[in-house]
């Protein structure tokens, strides 16, 4: 018997009708109106209209702070000073001495920001992926080790930081650890080599679960029948890898490296919470900069921050559009 | 039936229109002991006879919430009805003139007066607030680890070298981790710059920080820590934020901790008697033997839209019996002149607690003038982050002291000139 021939299934049913009447009450008069090839833009709407409050003005505004300088808040109150904020924070005698340059925090930050990222990215995607593929075979309990890694994915970063600085500051669990094994204490939070080495472990800890998972979604959606023509064909695990794996891989693996870069780029709770960016400015990163220029001085210069980050949208957005060139190029290679 | 329906429908009625009635005020407020608690029930006892008035007490974080969102907040045009700050002369343009609402301004004026210029814009006579504090800093000593080490506590005009030095034999022979710690803030430094000798002020009175007061201030620091002195935690540990030293004194983890007389209430509370602490005098140096003056101050903001009823909360509250009780609760110095005067009845059986208020009071008189007009300056907040942040990559040696001097003047020139002043 069908579900709609039921007492309940035929109320959802007169209720299911007697909305779409009332949709279309409105929606017929529209689309005599504007013409039924112009319907999808008035779906899309909606959302559109979010995407550009929320996200399409505030750029706007953005670009348009970081014209202007003062402390005012309101654009209108803001007087413009064109790209003043832009030639200030690249006056530089050499960029890669940061106590050369006018806005030497700035820069400072980009360098931390890079050597973050370098390492941050490859070992996530390294970690990530050697943990899908142990992931992706039939061990004993796979759900189980499948859910451990995904885990620190759900804690609040401000939690997995207070965690680690229990572990990690002068009289933590790790010392108390070293010193129980008669070793020497070792300051991981007040050398600068340390902080930045253990902002990049923690926030690969925190986070490459939820990139071995995509992985592993891609790894899974390779055909059983690849591999065992390679079998066939005489290849070791080696070569299945390299010539059917990483291939088919390859367009998943692209979305992983977007995502990471990019939340690469905008961390700042962990590194915030952990280290405040120091010891002196070892983990001071670029979003802290913005939230420090812009937010935690007695006058703050919006202008500098949103220059800054105008900077780092435009950087993001070429990063993007590169990977993702590289990916389509592969993807057409694979064809 | 019918007599009860309109009996209940009346109550409703009425219950409903006080609700519409009654103006809801929010407070914004941090707290450094339990001075929350304190205000609280007072605000209470107003509320009991001032039923047309309900308030809100929003209690935030001191660095995230008063010093950096309350700022942005208030720029916006939104904020509470009243709040705690610390930044007086930065927030004046934001808050509210309650004069024309008051019944007696000359009480505000006469017990006031001297503060209201810290929280009035220049060449106003407006009245946005009281102080719910005045704060002295001067450094805090742990007695009993001067018993156990056999080192006696220095008495009379002793400098920072000394100290640094007596405090280091106490911790050497008691096994203390460090000799001394200080409030990651610039604020608590400049007190003992000003004693170097630290002038802060060209003859313009624009902030000048480079003279050979504040390198001989900045060098103990920068020795200190390299010497292993001072613990690193507060001060390298950190960066671009205030922390303050309190957990390792707390702690009986330093021997020495600078620090203020906001410290007092939450160390009978956290501390009591478990060791034997107190105040010493601020050290010396060639200038002055100085700490800085300082406080919160509760006050009106201007976007308000009950100001009438803010100034009457304000009026209760400076009653003399009920700011005597807030002091006397708190352990704050008062910030009343009529009952600074008349003496607070602080309500602790604690000896240390007595004697660091003794202490406390007798610091005020010691105070340099330098410290005055920097405690007065508007941007002096600009000024105590700078030398705090730049001071620290000394520590971690990203930059010279000539360098981070530098870096402090030019950081400070630009965000002056940022503000249009």
């Amino acid at each position: 018997m069908s579900i709609l021939a039921t007492l309940p299934g035929k109320l959802a049913q007169g209720v299911y009708v007697l909305l779409m009447n009332i949709c279309g009450l409105v929606m017929e008069p529209l689309q005599r109106l504007i013409g039924v090839r112009r319907m999808p833009y008035l779906f899309l709407l909606p959302n559109l209209l979010i995407f550009g409050i929320f996200i399409l003005f505030p750029m706007a505004l953005n670009l348009y702070f970081a014209t202007t300088s003062g402390t005012a808040l309101f654009p209108q109150d803001r007087p413009f000073v064109g790209t003043e904020n832009f030639e200030r924070l690249y006056a530089c005698q050499d960029f890669f001495n940061p106590a050369t340059c006018q806005e030497d925090r700035f820069w400072r930050a980009v360098h931390n920001t890079i050597v973050f990222i370098a390492f941050q990215l490859a070992g996530m995607i390294l970690i990530a992926l050697t943990t899908a593929l142990v992931l992706n075979r039939k061990i004993v309990a796979r759900g189980f080790f499948r859910s451990v890694y995904f885990y620190p994915v759900l804690l609040s970063p401000v939690v997995v930081a207070l965690i680690w600085k229990w572990i990690l500051q002068r009289d933590g669990l790790l010392n108390a650890l070293l010193v129980g094994l008669g070793l020497e204490p070792v300051q991981f939070l007040l050398s600068g080599t340390w902080a930045m080495a253990w902002i990049i472990i923690i926030s690969i800890w925190a986070e490459m679960g939820f990139y071995t998972l995509i992985l592993l979604a891609g790894l899974q959606s390779i055909p059983a029948e690849l591999y065992d023509a390679g079998a066939v064909d005489g290849t070791n695990g080696a070569q299945r890898f390299r010539h059917i794996t990483m291939p088919l891989l390859m367009p998943t693996m692209m979305v992983v490296l977007v995502l990471a870069l990019i939340r690469s780029v905008q961390q700042f709770d962990k590194v915030f919470v952990l280290t405040g960016g120091g010891p002196g400015t070892a983990t001071f990163l670029l979003v802290q900069y913005i939230y420090s220029t812009g937010f935690a001085t007695q006058i703050p210069r919006f202008g500098m921050a949103a220059a800054a980050s105008v900077t780092l949208g435009a950087v993001l957005l070429i990063a993007t559009i590169i990977q993702l060139r590289l990916g389509r190029s592969s993807e057409r290679h694979l064809a | 039936m019918k007599p009860k329906f309109i009996t209940a429908l009346l109550t409703l009625v009425l219950l409903t229109n006080a609700a519409l009635a009654q103006v809801v005020l929010r407070m914004t407020w941090y707290d450094d002991g339990q001075e929350g608690v304190v205000m609280r029930e007072l605000l209470d006892r107003f509320e009991a006879t001032n039923p047309d008035i309900a308030i809100i007490m929003d209690t935030v974080p001191f660095a995230a919430g008063i010093l950096q969102s309350l700022p942005l907040q208030l720029a916006a045009g939104q904020g509470p009805d009243l709040a705690r700050i610390v930044d007086l002369g930065g927030l004046s343009q934001y808050l509210l003139d309650l004069r024309p609402h008051l019944s007696d301004p000359d009480y505000w004026e006469a017990n006031f007066g001297p503060f209201l210029d810290w929280m009035r814009p220049e060449g106003s006579n407006a009245i946005p607030g009281f102080m719910t504090q005045l704060t002295v800093s001067a450094p805090f000593i742990n007695r009993t680890l001067f018993d156990q080490a056999g080192i006696a506590v220095p008495e009379g005009p002793t400098t920072w070298e000394e100290w640094a030095e007596v405090a280091q034999q106490v911790a050497e022979a008691t096994g203390t981790p460090h000799a001394m710690v200080m409030d990651r803030s610039g604020h608590r430094l400049a007190g003992p710059a000003i004693s170097q000798g630290a002038a802060f002020f060209d003859a313009e009175g624009h902030p000048k920080l480079d003279d050979e007061g504040m390198r001989a201030m900045l060098q103990l620091m920068i020795d200190w820590h390299a010497d292993g002195l001072m613990n690193p935690d507060v001060w390298i540990g950190a960066a671009g934020q205030y922390v303050a030293g309190n957990l390792p004194f707390i702690n009986a983890q330093v021997v020495l901790y600078m620090s203020g007389s906001w410290q007092v209430g939450q160390f009978t509370n956290l501390i009591g008697d478990a060791f034997d602490w107190e105040v010493v005098p601020n050290p010396c140096g060639p200038a002055a033997c100085t700490g800085m003056p300082g406080g919160a101050g509760l006050v009106g903001i201007a976007a308000t839209r009950h100001p009438a009823e803010v100034a009457r909360v304000m009026e209760f509250l400076v009653q003399e019996e009920v700011l005597a009780e807030f002091y006397g609760r708190t352990l704050f110095i008062p910030g009343h002149l009529g009952l600074a005067e008349a003496g607070i009845d602080f309500q602790t059986d604690l000896e240390s607690a007595k004697q660091a208020l003794n202490v406390f009071a007798s610091q005020v008189p010691l105070i340099h003038p330098t410290a005055y007009a920097l405690q007065g300056y508007r941007f002096n907040r600009v000024i105590f982050d700078n030398l705090r942040d730049r001071l620290t990559q000394v520590f971690v040696g990203e930059l010279t002291l000539d360098q981070a001097l530098e870096r402090m003047q030019a950081d400070i020139d630009e965000q002056i000139r940022e503000a249009g002043q």
